[in-house]
This record gives C-alpha cells, sequence and structure tokens, in this order.
C-alpha cells in the first residue's frame, strides 16, 4: 500500500482511509464502533435511569404528583414528532444507499425539522416549568396555579423535577448534538460526497439519531405517565 | 546478538520515528505507535508525581506523631496519590502504550480501527490531566480516591468539584482507547490469524476494553450526579434531603472495582507474552487463559459489593457478593497455574523482561490470596478500613500492575525505541524494585492485621517498627524506578541499535524492522501457526528467526 500512486484507483477509492484492507472492511467498523458506541450511551443513562428508579420506589406519592404536573398532550406530540423524525432518518439512509442525492438531502432536512420542532416544543416546556417555579435548585417556588394541584406541596417533588431536566436535558443535548451531525452531512451530500455507493457516515449517523429516539420512547412513561391518572 | 549488532542497516532507513520531525508531526500523528510514546511521556510524568505524593506520606509516617505534614495535608496527600495513579496512570498504563503500539502490530494491521478518534483520547487524557493537576496545586482534594459522599459533598472543603471534572473527563479516554481496540480487533486481523491464533495479549486487551466500554460511563453518570447534587443542592446522595449516600457507592464500585480489572488483565496478558518467550514453549492452555480473561471480565462485573460488607448493607446481598467475590479468584488462579505449567521444563532464561514476569507472579498471587481474606464477610469485619487493605491492593497494583507494565516496556523496549538497553543494569533494576516492594508493603500487611487504620496521620507508638521498614522500602522502590528511567533515557540516544528480534520472539510484531516503519509491514502479512510456536529445544523450529 504504498501509497499515493494508488490513492484514487477503483480499487482504492478516495473515500476508503489507508489503513483498511477494503471498503467493506471500512463500513463493518464504522458500524460496529457506531453500536459500541451506543452501548456506552446505554450504560451511561442506564447509570440514571437505574437512580431514577430506586428513587421512584422510594417517593412513588412525590414522583406521581411530579408527573401530574407535566403536560402530557406535548410530551405526546413530542413522542410522535420523534418518531416521525426516525422515519425520516431511515428514508434518508435509504437514499443515501441508492445513491440518490436530492432525496437524501431531502429527507436529512426533513429529519432536522422535526428534530427542531422537538427541541421548540421541550423549550416552551422549560419555559412553563420556569414561570410556574418548578425549577430545582435555582427556581424553585411552585406558584398559585401549581398549587392547585394538592398533592404538589409533597417533599421530593423537587427530587422528580432534577430528573426530569437531568433526563430530558441530558436527552435534548443528545439532540443538539445529532443536529449537528445533520448539518454535516446535508453540507458533505451537497458537495457529493455520497455519490459513489459511499454511505457509512448516513449509516451510524442514523443509528445515534434512532438511539436518542429510543431514549425519548423510555422517558415518555417514565417522567409523563406514571401515576395511573389514564 | 553481535552478530544482529553488525547487520543493522544503515541509518538512513526510514521508520515511524524519523519519518517526520517537528513537534507538529507529534501533536498531530494519528499513528498509533507515536500516540503511544505521547501516553508514554503523560503517564511517566503522572507515575512520578503519584509517587511523589508516596514518597511524602512515607516520609511522614516514619514518625508515630506524623511531624513532616499537617493532617489535612496528608488527607490530600493520599487523596490526590490514588487520584493520580489510578485514573492517570494504571487504567493507561498497559493499554495506552503497549496496547496501543501493540495491537495493531500483533493482528498485522496498519493502524487501529479509528486513528484520529486515538489521538482524540489522548487530548482528553492531557485537559482530564491538566484540570485535576490544576486542582492539586489550587488547594487538593481531600476525599480519598473514592470521592465518598458525604466527603465529597456536604462536607467538601477542597477542590472535589475540580477534580471530580478532570476525572469525569480522562474517563472518556478510556472509553474511546477500549471502543477503538474491540473494532480493530473483531475486523482488522491479518488473513490466517484467527482468534485463537491471537496471543493472549491481545485477549486480554480485548477482555479489558469490554470493562472500559460497559464500565466507565457508569462512574461518568455518577460523577455527574454528583456534581448536580452539588449545584441544585437536593437530595440524591444526601441523606438530609431524602438521598441515599450508599446509593454513591454502589455505582461507584460498580466502576471501580471492575477497574481494578482494567489494571491488571493487560498485565497479565503482557506477562503471557513474556513467559512463553523465556521459557521457549507454547502457553499450557491456550484456551483456559484467553476464556479467564474473558471469565474475570464478566465476574468483575457482579462482585462490587464486597467493598461494602461493613456498610449496612443486606446480608443476604454480602453473601452473594462474597461467594462471587471468591468465584473471580478462580480465573485468576487458573492463569498463575498454567503459566507455572509453561515455565515447567522451559528453557528459562532470566533477562530483564524475565525477572519482572517471574516478580509479578509471585507478587500477584500475595495480592490474590490476601484477597480471598477480604472477600470472607467474617475477616472482612475485621481487616476492613486497616493496612491490610492497602497492602493487598499494592501487591495487586503495584506488585501486579505496575512489574507487568516494566516488564513489558523492557520486553518491547527494542521495537519501540529500536535500541538496546544495557541488560546487567535492568536487572540490577527489576531485582532493586522486588525487594523495595516487599519491604514496603509487607509490614503493611502486618500493620493492618494488628489493627492500624489507613488514612491516619498518626499512630500509636507500638506501630513504629513496622512502619520504619516500610518508608525504608518504599526509598528502596524509588529508587528501583529511578533506575530505568535513566538507562531507559540514555539508551534511546546511545543504546546499541536494535535487532529486529532481540528475543527471538515469536509474534507478528517480531517480524517487521526495530524500529517499525510508518506502515507497520512492508508486505501485509499472513499468519499460518498458532500463537507460541516456539518449537522444542534444539529443533530448527525453535526462536525461528530469519
Amino acid at each position: 500500500m504504498t501509497d499515493a500512486a494508488m490513492e484514487h484507483t477503483a480499487a482504492h477509492p478516495r473515500f476508503l482511509a489507508h489503513h483498511f484492507t477494503d471498503i467493506e472492511q471500512q463500513f463493518e467498523a464504522g458500524t460496529l464502533g457506531m453500536w459500541l458506541f451506543l452501548i456506552t450511551e446505554i450504560m451511561f443513562f442506564g447509570g440514571l435511569f437505574a437512580t431514577y428508579a430506586i428513587y421512584r420506589l422510594m417517593y412513588l406519592s412525590a414522583f406521581e404528583a411530579g408527573s401530574h404536573l407535566l403536560d402530557v398532550k406535548l410530551g405526546a406530540i413530542n413522542t410522535a414528532v420523534l418518531i416521525g423524525s426516525s422515519l425520516t432518518m431511515a428514508l434518508a439512509v435509504r437514499a443515501g444507499q441508492t445513491g440518490s442525492r436530492k432525496a437524501l438531502i431531502v429527507f436529512l432536512i426533513l429529519t432536522m425539522l422535526l428534530g427542531g420542532v422537538f427541541l421548540g416544543v421541550k423549550a416552551h416546556e422549560y419555559h412553563h416549568k420556569w414561570e410556574t417555579g418548578l425549577v430545582p435548585g435555582f427556581h424553585w417556588g411552585p406558584t398559585e396555579e401549581v398549587h392547585l394541584h394538592p398533592e404538589a406541596a409533597l417533599p421530593h417533588v423537587e427530587l422528580f423535577f432534577c430528573y426530569y431536566f437531568f433526563m430530558t436535558g441530558l436527552h435534548a443535548l443528545h439532540m443538539i448534538i445529532g443536529f449537528g451531525i445533520m448539518a454535516v452531512l446535508v453540507w458533505q451530500a451537497a458537495r457529493g460526497r455520497f455519490d459513489g455507493g459511499y454511505y457509512s457516515p448516513i449509516e451510524v449517523s442514523g443509528l445515534y439519531w434512532h438511539f436518542v429516539d429510543i431514549v425519548w420512547i423510555f422517558l415518555f412513561p417514565l417522567l409523563y405517565l406514571i401515576g395511573g391518572r389514564y | 546478538m553481535t552478530a544482529a549488532v553488525a547487520q543493522a542497516p544503515p541509518a538512513e532507513r526510514v521508520h515511524y520515528l524519523n519519518a517526520e520531525y517537528g513537534i507538529r508531526s507529534w501533536l498531530l500523528t494519528t499513528d498509533h505507535k507515536r500516540i503511544a510514546l505521547l501516553y508514554l511521556a503523560s503517564i511517566t510524568l503522572m507515575f512520578f508525581v503519584g509517587g511523589f505524593m508516596a514518597v511524602l506520606m512515607r516520609l511522614h509516617l516514619i514518625d508515630p506523631a506524623g511531624g513532616l505534614v499537617h493532617p489535612d495535608t496528608f488527607n490530600k496527600l493520599f487523596s490526590m496519590h490514588g487520584i493520580i495513579m489510578i485514573f492517570f496512570f494504571l487504567i493507561p498504563s498497559i493499554p495506552a502504550v503497549l496496547g496501543n503500539f501493540l495491537v495493531p502490530m500483533m493482528i498485522g494491521a496498519r493502524d487501529l480501527a479509528f486513528p484520529r478518534i486515538n489521538l482524540l483520547s489522548w487530548y482528553i487524557y492531557i485537559v482530564g490531566a491538566v484540570l485535576t493537576l490544576t486542582a492539586m496545586v489550587s488547594g487538593g482534594v481531600d476525599t480519598g480516591w473514592t470521592f465518598y459522599t458525604p466527603y465529597s459533598t456536604t462536607y467538601a472543603n477542597s477542590q472535589v468539584m475540580l477534580t471530580a471534572v478532570g476525572v469525569f473527563i480522562s474517563g472518556f479516554s478510556s472509553i474511546l482507547t477500549g471502543l477503538n481496540f474491540i473494532v480493530t480487533i473483531h475486523k482488522m486481523r491479518a488473513p490466517g490469524l484467527t482468534w485463537f491464533r491471537m496471543p493472549l495479549f491481545l485477549w486480554a486487551m480485548y477482555a479489558t476494553s469490554i470493562i472500559q466500554v460497559l464500565g466507565t460511563p457508569v462512574v461518568a453518570i455518577t460523577i455527574f450526579l454528583v456534581g448536580l447534587e452539588r449545584i441544585f443542592h437536593v437530595g440524591i446522595f444526601d441523606p438530609a434531603v431524602g438521598g441515599d449516600p450508599l446509593l454513591f457507592q454502589h455505582l461507584f464500585w460498580f466502576y471501580s472495582h471492575p477497574a481494578v480489572y482494567i489494571m491488571i488483565l493487560p498485565g497479565m496478558g503482557v506477562i503471557s507474552e513474556i513467559i512463553t518467550c523465556f521459557s521457549r514453549k507454547k502457553i499450557f492452555g491456550y484456551t483456559f487463559v484467553a476464556f479467564s480473561s474473558m471469565a474475570i471480565a464478566v465476574i468483575s462485573f457482579l462482585v462490587w459489593g464486597h467493598h461494602m460488607f461493613v456498610t449496612g448493607q443486606s446480608i443476604y446481598a454480602g453473601l452473594i457478593f462474597s461467594v462471587l467475590s471468591f468465584l473471580v479468584a478462580i480465573p485468576s488462579a487458573i492463569k498463575v497455574f498454567n503459566w507455572t505449567a509453561t515455565l515447567y521444563r522451559g528453557s528459562i532464561s532470566y533477562q530483564a523482561p524475565m525477572l519482572y514476569a517471574l516478580g509479578f507472579i509471585g507478587l500477584f498471587t500475595m495480592g490474590g490470596l490476601t484477597g480471598l481474606f477480604l472477600a470472607s464477610l467474617a475477616t472482612d469485619v475485621h481487616l476492613n478500613g486497616t493496612y491490610f487493605i492497602v497492602a493487598h491492593f499494592h501487591y495487586i497494583m503495584v506488585g501486579g500492575a505496575v512489574m507487568a507494565y516494566l516488564g513489558g516496556i523492557h520486553f518491547w523496549w527494542p521495537k519501540i525505541t529500536g535500541r538496546l538497553y544495557p541488560d546487567t543494569w535492568a536487572r540490577i533494576a527489576a531485582a532493586i524494585v522486588f525487594l523495595g516492594f516487599n519491604l514496603t508493603f509487607f509490614p503493611q500487611f502486618m500493620l493492618g492485621y494488628l489493627g492500624m487504620p489507613r488514612r491516619y496521620a498518626t499512630y500509636p507508638a507500638e506501630f513504629q517498627v513496622l512502619n520504619v521498614m516500610s518508608s525504608a522500602g518504599a526509598s528502596i522502590l524509588g529508587i528501583g524506578y529511578l533506575i530505568p528511567l535513566v538507562y531507559l533515557f540514555w539508551s534511546m540516544r546511545y543504546g546499541p541499535i536494535a535487532p529486529a528480534n532481540p528475543w527471538r520472539a515469536k509474534g507478528l510484531e517480531w517480524q517487521t524492522d526495530s524500529p517499525p516503519p510508518t506502515v507497520n509491514f512492508e508486505t501485509p502479512p499472513v499468519v499460518t501457526e498458532p500463537a507460541y510456536s516456539y518449537g522444542p529445544p534444539g529443533t530448527p523450529q525453535e526462536g525461528a528467526h530469519d
């Protein structure tokens, strides 16, 4: 592999890094790498979920009361939006596989738009929590409106909101990172990087995006739906 | 060896060290061999920083009244010693230096799967190290390396957050290294190199990487939660507002017990390489040694509760953790027995790497057996929190991991630098390290058994003799560590030119030049035989090297 001469031949296309033997090896390495990264993410969120579970068992009624203070409609809308973005992401991967540049860019931008809607709704919810004094630590002091729910005065509701903000905040951070990745992909796609049957970055970014969606699928019931009011 | 020196190629040969010059060619390199050397320099610095704190502690403890430093300073010394040695030396030591250099070489690849991520991991390590060192010089931290709550939360009065952020960040460096190794070992082996032809060092690195990938994120989120508790003042670990301080210990040890195996498993891999080479024999029971690494990786995640026998956890949990902790001794014992069986009727020679390896077997066995006292519920109540624990884990971490690291450095030094070091000096240093180590830590077993608690700045006068012995041993040990520093540096410039395979060892890394070319192998290698095909003495196959 003494290099530059072979660089742009068919056997060694320009997107094949020099330390890989062939494109298949590079693709498999990239995909396995992303799966392993997602496993570390599962362990990372797993620690948070485990402590959530313990405190939910210890302070069940407070956690239920806290859950009742969340807007389940907005949560449901966001769930639908995020599942929709998973669909557009899957279609973007397919467009990458079939080498259709236009469809790829359209679906990536659609995914970003849906992600943006999700973050917008989330920001609205955060804002509402701030106004009603439900931000732990910095701005805790539930307002009159909140006190219409009699259980809201329970101790440890603040702990629930701690978890609400940690978990959704960490999730939103992952969404924002995904947003950035998607923007880079759109830029690369527009410059024709993926026209030669090379779509590995789209595939692994798709894996990441789906993972972030799945985290939300767990967060929505854990935070919004506990308490058996539906 | 003289013949080999004579046939050394002219100095113009281009290899990874002289292919490029200048600071940029190092700081922006994606060559796994150069990144290994970046790590080597960084962790050596951290080793001597952490070692300096140990020296101060041992000096302080010569006097029962502890006259050298203020008791608060003593708390900071043992905390920072532990934090630096564990997170910034032991965990990256063999994986990030020898593993980085050797994993691609041993599987016949040109580089790791993700070279840029590899470089990123070094930068992450440096950021974490700089933050931790900043915390150290701006007041230090006194929680112990375990960051137990509420020392690290309610009652924190030192640079806990800055140190915790440094450790948090360095964890990602460890995760990325592990991820890179797993993908590389899965996807980039040379033709013919099946899983069961791999050198056992690779099995050890693979098992280590699994622990790094699965365990480190949990300690990351734990530190994150401590940070959030301190920022928001909510009760996650603080009982005053409904939190559970024991939960912190559970989460912490869920990572930090497996982390002990992050530190020792790579050493076990190194020992398998050295023992076979210097007894000219195939490893005894290859598959057992390989699978014992995997077994250790799996069981290590199920034993964390043995750190918590006296915390008031459920007695039934204690029983189960005790049984599981005994279980993890089995794969470790398999390794020791198989190394010993490999030595049996081998053609043993005692060069420096072999001295370290033999020292490892003895010291690791002692460290492992004393671990069983701590895995037993009843004896642990007596020994927990005493110097017995300190001695036990130093036998594993220093007598085990550091000995293996030094053995590995001496074994592969000719390959890494292309130079030979003075063997006599190396043997003398190995002997000094072994003696100094035992004199330092064996008395601590006795101190612990007699009831001297760890982490105290003063002690009753009756313990003075043993403490003075320990301090004397520490000074010998310190000299033992400084000697290799001197002659290894010396050899980089003045050492005789090393041949490609000075030990007549097996393994792909010895089939290429010393130091290797940037591409590792001029022609991609093909593997046709199992690992360690050291033939019987006298046959042409024996140590064949052409």
